[in-house]
């Protein structure tokens, strides 16, 4: 293999040659090649002749211009349209101080903090996040952070299952779950011969006799959502924790940050673990990337999947932060670690608590009464268009709503979207419409574009 | 070299000194809800948060940054981490407008995402010799998982996963792969190294059988070391019936000189944020693509994405799959950063990556100076730190202004010190990097016990952070209010 000069030859044979983030040039190449005694790069290479690769990828290597021209052309392909979507993935605004300083190379560029005296930033950071999560939830062990809200499901599951004193194999969630959700927690509970059953809602909120009639001491684990995938506030999460509490199961809650803002903390209604997207705050939408929010009672500390930070003190007595309880850990434990995870979300963790500290706790609760005031108000609208009735849950509701439609919801929400306007299909008459300070001016166009879809 | 992390150490109000306060020791709010339209029953009473002002929230996360060491510090060897430099212009394409879209646009509005989606798809597929790829899985543990996942289908399909109900790793494996196989539900079977640290083929046929679901294998593995009878072991494993799984953590090393596919695995996993330099982010979010052969491609997760007779492109279900591993379609951004990386490079810029990464790892073993017992290495070696402690010489590398090694990991070498340089150090930081290594092989016993002293925290005590956890704020002693 050839090395180029970069400055000796032309812009083509440079990209062919060589990687632009390598800095060897040619005369250190030899010079390294002398110290190791080697005579070519390609000697070091130990790999018998019958796996070596010959052939080419065909990737053709681009300029960083063309790169980022190619790309930008390729996701202008993305139709314009105004998005009234969540269903679990939510688009507040990422207010510029969240980018600049979470992109900052100190951050962005370290990892996992094995060596803790010389990453203390980080684990402050990640630190405080656990922290806002304690204040959010009530509960007082907050990991630095799960893939996305439907792997935290299936933790939950998992860790339900272990803290249980007798055996128990059945797994109880919300029939309104996401189905891509319930497939993950799936994926999680087979390995551990778990099953997973769905149980009724009515009006839009859990359904106590249906779920009284399924639970029993079988039951490992209760899932419970506010606001549910259809954005109803649940009105009876303290009956579902005393039913799970009854049959020694464990009551897990999903929700997420700007909700817990404002809605009754989990530790108070009985939630055992806490489940959520917590990149509501930090990241805009981004196709459905997330952070997976998870925080349990002291009880299950020591079955915690993923990292923790703790405080601690340094040999000179200063207060100082690092990883622990480690031995939970798959680098310490193998087989018998709580999980798998090594990798987490670190970064968006550290975003959504510069979020969270720029909003502060005014900033927040506003943000979370306002997510409850537009979508009441958009509903209200709605339901004055002829061939539309919203909410069609008689609860209240959080960011978004599903409206009943006189007309098959696949057309309505066909005919919106080649007006510009994205909503879900919830059911054969239903559409699903999520409003955010985003969105919220377009409500005006959205409402008109219904009532000409409609009336 | 003489290097001195930044601190910001000051007496808080209780007169502890302490470094950058915690933002709960600065101004806080407390507020209630009285105006919402809602029952009191579903409001919480209060909340308490941090209530800085935006300049104070740059300051306090300025200063945290500056007691960070990361990539662009220098040297950041942490053996199996592939912590190389991260291109700036990847963030800027990950920060497009157009990109930011919602999971559940319909594919005829996410045309140029699923393109993206596709695009990369294909060359991982190309890169790894596989017959395609799944981008869902979130990071490389949960690419394991997935891969598992996929196992089991497969002999679920063939009526087999009732017998089928171990996974073989190597002991020297990294710890993810026998966490994943007992999620996936299997019994991990542990595979002893053979003295010259590869997989024993011996001992791994009497290992395989009917029982064996897969064997999981790093190549190079985590000593560096080529598995030069992969071809064999392969055969081995598909004669008893297993799949072969490819732990994609050190692929970095083999950028076009040698596929996956070739060598005869059924599935693999890449570690984006390592080989394709999308940024570690402090320990995440990367992405843990899988890729399959042909026979495997029906039980991928759901959905997948392909290509339309008309050219569009189309998310769909592939009709044995395994279900999901992730809500939506896993961290698109780093992703995203992934394809923009490899478009950059193409087939040169990815052939010399593994070249720079090979002859680096074995210019900077020429220039250290303790024992390496375990070679012909690749992209990474092995060091014994000897008498020494391998985590207090870590300690006392940190002096040096460097980041040390991986440590007391393989445990196959005494007091390990795992060392990946990767291509993007620069001869002269490869030279600082082996000058650390001689500095600190210097230091006396005690003066390693003593180090680090000039990074922002002294020695942590971490096996009281254990014993008496504290693991917020509310839990913090001394405290300031």
């Amino acid at each position: 293999m050839q090395r180029i000069q970069h400055d000796e030859t032309d812009q083509s044979d440079e990209l062919n040659e060589s990687s632009p983030f390598a800095p060897q040039t040619p005369q250190e190449v030899d010079t390294m090649l002398s110290a190791i005694g080697a005579d070519s790069v390609e000697e070091l290479f130990d790999v018998p002749e019958a796996v070596t690769f010959d052939g080419d990828f065909d990737i053709e290597a681009k300029s960083e211009f063309e790169v980022r021209r190619d790309i930008e052309n390729l996701l202008g392909q993305n139709a314009d349209g105004t998005e009234f979507l969540g269903r679990g993935h939510y688009d507040h605004y990422v207010p510029s101080v969240v980018d600049y300083l979470s992109l900052r190379s100190e951050f962005l560029t370290s990892y996992t903090q094995y060596q803790p005296e010389t990453t203390q930033g980080f684990l402050q950071a990640l630190f405080e996040f656990q922290s806002m999560i304690v204040e959010l939830t009530g509960l007082p062990v907050a990991n630095c952070s799960m893939y996305d809200v439907a792997t935290a499901l299936g933790e939950a599951a998992l860790l339900s299952a272990r803290v249980r004193e007798t055996s128990g194999s059945r797994i109880l969630v919300p029939e309104t779950i996401r189905s891509e959700r319930h497939s993950v927690l799936e994926n999680y509970a087979d390995g551990a011969e778990l099953t997973t059953e769905t149980y009724p809602l009515d009006e839009g909120n859990t359904d106590l006799d249906a779920l009284s009639d399924l639970i029993d001491e079988d039951v490992v684990m209760v899932y419970a959502e506010s606001p549910t995938t259809r954005g109803a506030i649940e009105e009876r999460l303290p009956e579902v924790a005393s039913l799970a509490d009854d049959h020694d199961a464990a009551f897990c809650l999903g929700s997420d940050p700007v909700a817990l803002a404002l809605l009754k903390e989990p530790a108070t209604v009985g939630a055992d673990i806490v489940i959520g997207d917590a990149s509501v705050l930090g990241l805009s939408a981004s196709h459905g990337m997330g952070l997976g929010l998870f925080a349990v009672k002291q009880a299950y500390l020591r079955q915690v999947p993923g990292r923790l930070v703790g405080a601690s003190e340094t040999a000179n007595g200063r207060r100082a932060y690092t990883l622990t309880l480690q031995t939970r850990e798959q680098h310490i434990r193998k087989e018998r670690a709580t999980s798998n995870i090594c990798t987490n979300q670190a970064w968006v963790a550290l975003r959504t608590a510069i979020h969270i500290a720029t909003l502060g706790a005014s900033g927040l609760a506003d943000l979370a009464e306002d997510c409850v005031t537009t979508a009441s108000e958009a509903a209200a609208r709605l339901d004055d268009v002829n061939g539309v009735s919203a909410p069609v849950d008689d609860r209240h509701h959080f960011r978004e709503f599903v409206a009943r439609t006189e007309r098959p919801a696949a057309d309505v929400v066909s005919e919106l979207a080649d007006r510009g306007f994205l909503v879900h299909e919830a059911g054969d008459f239903e559409i699903q419409v999520c409003v955010t300070e985003t969105n919220n001016d377009e409500v005006d166009d959205l409402v008109a574009a219904v009532r000409e879809v409609l009336e | 070299m003489n290097y001195r992390q930044a601190t910001w150490e000051r007496e808080t109000d209780s007169g502890e000194p302490v470094n950058e306060p915690l933002l709960s020791e600065k101004r806080t709010g407390t507020v209630s809800h009285d105006d919402v339209d809602l029952p009191d029953e579903l409001v919480r009473e209060e909340l308490t948060l941090p209530e800085p002002a935006e300049p104070e929230v740059a300051s306090h996360y300025t200063r945290l940054s500056q007691m960070n060491y990361s990539v662009e510090h220098g040297p950041y060897p942490l053996g199996s981490c592939t912590m190389k430099y991260n291109p700036k212009f990847t963030e800027d394409v990950a920060g497009l407008d157009d990109g930011a879209i919602h999971p559940d646009r319909p594919d005829e509005y996410a045309q140029g995402t699923l393109a993206v989606l596709h695009g990369l798809q294909e060359y991982l597929a190309e890169i790894g010799g596989m017959e395609t790829v799944t981008l869902q899985p979130p990071a490389g543990a949960a690419g394991e998982f997935t891969g598992l996942l996929v196992a089991r289908a497969y002999h679920r399909s063939n009526d087999e996963d009732e017998k089928r109900r171990e996974v073989i790793v190597p002991a020297s494996a990294h710890g993810t792969n026998f966490a994943s196989a007992a999620m996936a539900g299997y019994d991990v079977v542990e595979l002893p190294s053979n003295d010259d640290g590869r997989v024993p083929l011996e001992a791994l046929e009497e290992a395989v059988g009917d029982s064996t679901a897969a064997l999981m294998l790093t190549n190079p593995n985590t000593l560096g070391l080529f598995e030069r009878n992969i071809a064999d072991i392969a055969d081995v494993v598909h004669d008893a019936g297993g799949l072969l799984y490819y732990d994609g953590a050190n692929l970095n090393a083999l950028l076009g000189r040698a596929r996956p596919g070739d060598m005869g695995f059924d599935i693999m996993h890449y570690n984006v944020h390592k080989t394709f330099a999308s940024p570690h982010g402090g320990g995440g979010p990367g992405a843990g693509p899988i890729g399959v052969v042909e026979e495997l491609t029906e039980f991928l997760p759901d959905p997948h994405v392909r290509e339309a007779e008309d050219g569009s492109f189309e998310f769909y279900e592939p009709e044995e799959s395994i279900g999901k591993v992730h809500g939506f379609h896993g961290n698109w951004l780093v992703l995203l950063k992934t394809y923009a990386y490899i478009s950059r490079l193409g087939d040169g810029g990815l052939k010399d990556t593994s070249a720079m990464a090979v002859l680096n790892a074995n210019y900077l073993a020429s220039q250290v100076d303790l024992d390496i017992p375990y070679g012909p290495f690749h992209h990474e070696f092995v060091a014994s730190a000897g008498d020494v402690d391998a985590a207090e010489f870590a300690k006392g590398m940190l002096d040096e202004g460097v980041h040390p090694p991986t440590t007391k990991w393989p445990e196959i070498v005494d007091e390990a010190l795992m060392t990946e340089p990767t291509e993007a150090l620069s001869k002269e930081q490869l030279d600082v990097l082996a000058a650390a290594f001689t500095e600190t092989d210097r230091k006396t016993s005690e003066e390693l016990s003593e180090a680090p002293t000039t990074t922002a925290a002294a020695r942590i005590d971490q096996a009281s952070a254990a014993r008496n956890p504290q693991l917020s704020w509310r839990d913090v002693e001394g405290h300031d209010e």
